[in-house]
């Protein structure tokens, strides 16, 4: 860890909180991703399934 | 073949199933590699202290707020000459991406600002322009939520999406068009004499490509999201016009 002297609360705080909005878009963005493949292949299986 | 095939949802579908993986890992390769070089193996800087470090996080974000929007700005205007439901639905995925990193930014900048400026916030061009195009995005967004009909909803955030584009341009020029203000002029440019130290340059190059490449994947994959939300709810409307 390198020394960050009287201004490591806010070098620290810059990363900590930025790496926590990146993690936050990605996985919101998979999860719902996800979730609308899921939806949308439900609905098709019934329409092929229902003719 | 041309550009325009691409407005064809399945060939959208297709190509961005395939080019998805290489973006990912692109992404995470040059974001780790650019923050941990800049982090833990760059010096401080002699005026700035530890504080430069900031920098891999707060010019990337900067950047990518402003290009997200421009991306928006082409798609939008690509929406409302030749009517491609993709280009509607890109310009609508990239929001919440370019929202992030305007937040990131704008956090970022308040937090070196402090120690640097004494100050947490100034109304400062660039720092205002900022801040408007935040409010531009939340309201982009607010927009396409509030409408129902999804091409109404896309021809009304085009017009809004042109007209912030006044402010993209301001965040990005404030600090030429004033000679005012606590923030300093850009810390990248063609220009190599007003760039930034080469130690502290190349790990932000790697630091911007990484956020570059992020940002592709996240918009290509919410694009192919909005396209699938899209097709389930035409099959669902056909469904109960059957029943």
């Amino acid at each position: 860890m390198p020394d960050l002297g009287k201004y490591a609360d806010a070098v620290l705080s810059a990363y900590a909180v930025s790496i926590l909005l990146l993690a936050v878009i990605v996985a919101l963005t998979l999860w719902r991703g996800r979730r609308v493949r899921a939806e949308m292949q439900d609905v098709e299986a019934r329409r092929s399934r229902d003719g | 073949m041309s550009f325009w095939e691409y407005a064809n949802p399945v060939k959208f579908l297709t190509l961005s199933e395939r080019v998805l993986p290489f973006f990912w890992a692109l992404s995470a390769i040059c974001i780790v590699v650019g923050l941990v070089w800049g982090f833990f193996f760059t010096p401080d800087d002699f005026r700035q202290g530890s504080t430069v470090k900031i920098i891999y996080l707060h010019v990337p974000s900067a950047l990518m707020a402003i290009n997200a929007w421009f991306m928006m700005l082409v798609a939008s205007l690509i929406w409302l000459v030749r009517r491609h439901h993709v280009s509607a639905l890109a310009a609508k995925a990239a929001a919440p991406v370019g929202v992030t990193m305007t937040l990131i930014a704008l956090f970022t900048g308040a937090v070196w600002g402090q120690p640097m400026w004494g100050t947490w916030w100034a109304w400062d061009p660039r720092l205002t322009s900022f801040l408007i195009l935040f409010l531009f995005y939340l309201g982009y967004m607010a927009l396409w939520e509030a409408i129902e009909d999804p091409d109404t909803a896309a021809d009304l955030t085009s017009i809004l999406c042109l007209v912030g584009s006044v402010f993209a341009v301001l965040s990005r020029y404030a600090v030429n068009f004033w000679n005012q203000g606590l923030h300093q002029g850009a810390s990248l440019s063609l220009d190599k004499e007003t760039n930034v130290a080469d130690v502290f340059y190349h790990p932000l190059l790697v630091a911007i490509a990484g956020f570059v490449f992020l940002f592709f994947a996240l918009v290509l994959y919410r694009t192919g999201t909005e396209i699938r939300i899209r097709r389930t709810r035409a099959l669902m409307a056909r469904e109960a016009r059957i029943a």
